[in-house]
């Protein structure tokens, strides 16, 4: 990828556009499944009215919110104020870029694919603390500052997590991580690097901010968190860059973990979409299942157990590579 | 016990610890009266060192009704519709304190198939107390799940709530001598489904949410409150059965048919929000007790005496005292009547507002969450605190 050529530019201004659409798209389709699995999970039918099963609700609630009043508090640092859902969402779209759906639908495979997910990822707790801070309101505060340690807690056991398998491929390439697993289950990362797995899939409910580690928000004690004082379009904002984050772990996970666009028969990107949406569907149950940690249990489960065994997880796997 | 930090300041509480604004590295953070958590309209201000609670002071009176004040302007009959809606969640606990407090004064005989209506009723709106006071616990705890099954269950009892009251949350049933109207045939066999229906619910309550592990973490040993402590404010209810003291006004001091029938005071001794859970959820088990035996007990006849009290009767010179177990505590009603057309004065003692009282000493120390729990775990109902 050194030669900077026009089709380069090409496959990466369609990539961006296709990306995006994807995001919007996904963002819609899973408010729609979140509702749905929720209204399964508690025995009510969910959204129903709106199209067949409901399925325009979300485009219903996207209108609503174009059309919304943004309200800002009298004292707000207004440039900042609208900055952080900008800076929240955009990161994100510049991250599904080295997201191999399978070998075509790839927009930009660097050698260091992994590396740009890590690094990008962090932007989004940064765009967290300036709504926090900027909103001028004590909840927004808390939750800010509540994100912002979390966030940090979490990206270290995710990181050794991904190091292991990247210790394991020898190569931060994600489309050459997929290409080196099998299409049978047995012959994907999963088996190899259960801990891992654990360890990264309990590292992302605290990365995106999801229940039971979503105390950034936390409904009950916080109103609603860090973005308390959002209305309209910037409220949308950090709510499509939050699930379009939940889609980029879940697709990093297939991509690392479960064989990406491999599978039994038929290799595409079909296959792709079934296992993160698996993934997704397992994140919703757990949502409308467990009640909220408190802070210091989070911490704890982090610093006492995720971070030590994501460490021998990477000694037992840089050994073993040795060893072999 | 609070202890005051401007100990040179005079005034209230309010004044010593919060007038004068945050200390150095503390933050005061409103917490309602608009707050999801709250439940209704409670304001409490607290003082925050980081994510610890250094004070916590609830602030009342945003939902002041005035409901012992209507007592001395309104007759005995018109007052029995306040009653439900001082504690809406256990409307038929205030009927009853009420009615008896005027049939103690009145001097008044309950027919015995009005007792025991009193008791079925009584009890299945206990039910439908907890059950609200269990889905809205864990919905304070961040699972949304748990509430739309404990409603899904409650909607059963109001049903048949509605069946003996034509009502469904704000109850008028009780009237003075016994109670408004009989129950249709059919009411007992759906009661008679209900209780084994309800054990079984139950036993799904416990595997879905008393388990679980994040749950215990968060209730286990949080907002410890011991005897001494129940002592002082007067807590009752499932507050000092959680902290190990065996007081229910059904026992201590049996009124209507109460001592006629078999049931357990569930008592646990951690003091913390778990043995208060599990005080309440235990007590849903005893009131289908409870509703068994009645079912099986009770025998035909009429539900309101031959000369019942009329709807503006005047009440005899004197005064009464009634007590009863309402689902957060301990409900009493005193009456004084000079024999005029209204009562005299009124008092109305709810034991939420004893159960508030303890909070600022509960919390101080704790985590925002943890004072979360330990709010939820008082069982408010803000229109009785206030009245």
């Amino acid at each position: 990828m050194n030669e900077f050529s026009l089709w380069t530019v090409f496959t990466l201004v369609v990539g961006l556009v296709a990306i995006l659409a994807f995001i919007a798209g996904n963002a819609m389709a899973l408010v729609w499944m979140e509702r749905k699995v929720a209204g399964f999970i508690q025995r009510r039918p969910g959204p129903n009215q709106l199209g067949p099963a409901g399925v325009l609700q979300s485009v219903a609630d996207a209108v609503k919110l174009l059309f919304k009043q943004i309200l800002k508090p009298s004292n707000a640092d207004s440039i900042i104020f609208f900055l952080a859902p900008i800076l929240s969402f955009f990161p994100v779209a510049l991250l599904f870029m080295p997201l191999p759906f399978s070998p075509f639908f790839t927009a930009y495979s660097p050698n260091l694919g992994l590396l740009l997910i890590l690094a990008f990822s962090g932007i989004n707790v940064l765009a967290v603390l300036l709504a926090g801070w900027s909103s001028n309101n004590k909840y927004s505060l808390y939750g800010a500052a509540r994100g912002v340690s979390q966030s940090v807690a979490y990206e270290i056991p995710l990181l050794l997590a991904v190091l292991a398998i990247a210790f394991q491929h020898g190569t931060l390439n994600l489309s050459e991580i997929v290409e080196q697993q099998g299409g049978w289950p047995w012959q994907w990362n999963v088996f190899t690097q259960p801990l891992a797995f654990l360890i990264y899939f309990i590292s992302i409910f605290g990365e995106t901010n999801r229940s039971p580690f979503d105390l950034p928000e936390a409904e009950s004690e916080l109103t609603a968190g860090f973005h308390t004082e959002y209305s309209g379009m910037g409220f949308a904002l950090f709510f499509l860059a939050e699930y379009a984050n939940m889609v980029l772990v879940c697709c990093v996970a297939t991509a690392l973990f479960l064989g990406g666009w491999k599978g039994p028969f038929l290799d595409g990107f079909w296959w792709f979409l079934a296992k993160a949406y698996g993934l997704l569907f397992i994140m919703m149950w757990v949502r409308w299942t467990y009640p909220r940690a408190r802070f210091d249990m989070l911490l704890n489960l982090n610093w006492k157990w995720l971070l030590p065994l994501g460490a021998l997880n990477l000694l037992a796997t840089a050994f073993v590579m040795k060893l072999f | 016990m609070t202890r005051p930090i401007f100990s040179d300041t005079k005034g209230d509480f309010y004044s010593i610890n919060f007038e004068k604004g945050a200390r150095e590295n503390t933050i005061i953070l409103n917490m309602g009266p608009q707050h999801p958590s709250t439940h209704g309209v409670l304001r409490i201000l607290l003082e925050l060192d980081g994510e610890y609670i250094v004070r916590a002071e609830p602030v009342l009176g945003y939902l002041h009704r005035m409901h012992e004040k209507m007592g001395e302007v309104k007759t005995v009959g018109q007052y029995m519709a306040n009653m439900g809606r001082v504690d809406y969640l256990h409307a038929m606990a205030w009927n009853w304190a009420w009615a008896g407090a005027a049939e103690r004064l009145a001097g008044i005989e309950v027919p015995e198939r009005a007792e025991y209506l009193r008791i079925i009723a009584t009890e299945l709106n206990r039910i439908a107390s907890h059950q609200v006071w269990w889905g809205a616990y864990i919905l304070d705890l961040g699972a949304f799940t748990p509430i739309l099954y404990s409603f899904e269950d409650r909607e059963k009892i109001l049903d048949m709530l509605q069946m003996m009251s034509g009502a469904r949350l704000t109850f008028s049933y009780f009237r003075l001598g016994g109670v408004a109207n009989d129950v249709p045939p059919v009411f007992f066999d759906r009661l008679r489904e209900f209780i084994p229906y309800m054990r079984n619910r139950l036993n799904m309550y416990h595997a879905l949410v008393t388990g679980n592990m994040i749950l215990k973490q968060r209730i286990e040993g949080i907002g410890v409150m011991d005897v001494d402590a129940c002592n002082r404010y007067g807590a009752t209810g499932p507050m000092c059965r959680g902290s190990g003291i065996a007081h229910d006004t059904r026992r201590a001091e049996p009124y209507g048919l109460y001592d006629r029938f078999d049931f357990n005071i569930p008592v646990y001794h951690e003091g913390c929000c778990m043995a208060r859970y599990m005080v309440r959820l235990d007590e849903i088990e005893e009131s289908l007790k409870i509703l068994e035996q009645a079912v099986a007990a009770i025998p035909e006849g009429p539900v309101l005496p031959a000369k019942p009290l009329k709807f503006n009767a005047k009440l005899p010179a004197g005064e009464a005292y009634y007590a009863v177990e309402g689902g957060r505590g301990k409900i009493g009603v005193w009456v004084a009547s000079d024999g005029g057309k209204t009562p005299y004065r009124i008092k109305l003692r709810a034991p939420g507002f004893s159960n508030l009282s303890i909070f600022s000493e509960l919390a101080e120390g704790t985590l925002i969450a943890d004072s979360i729990a330990i709010l939820g775990s008082l069982d408010l109902v803000i229109p009785e605190v206030d009245r």
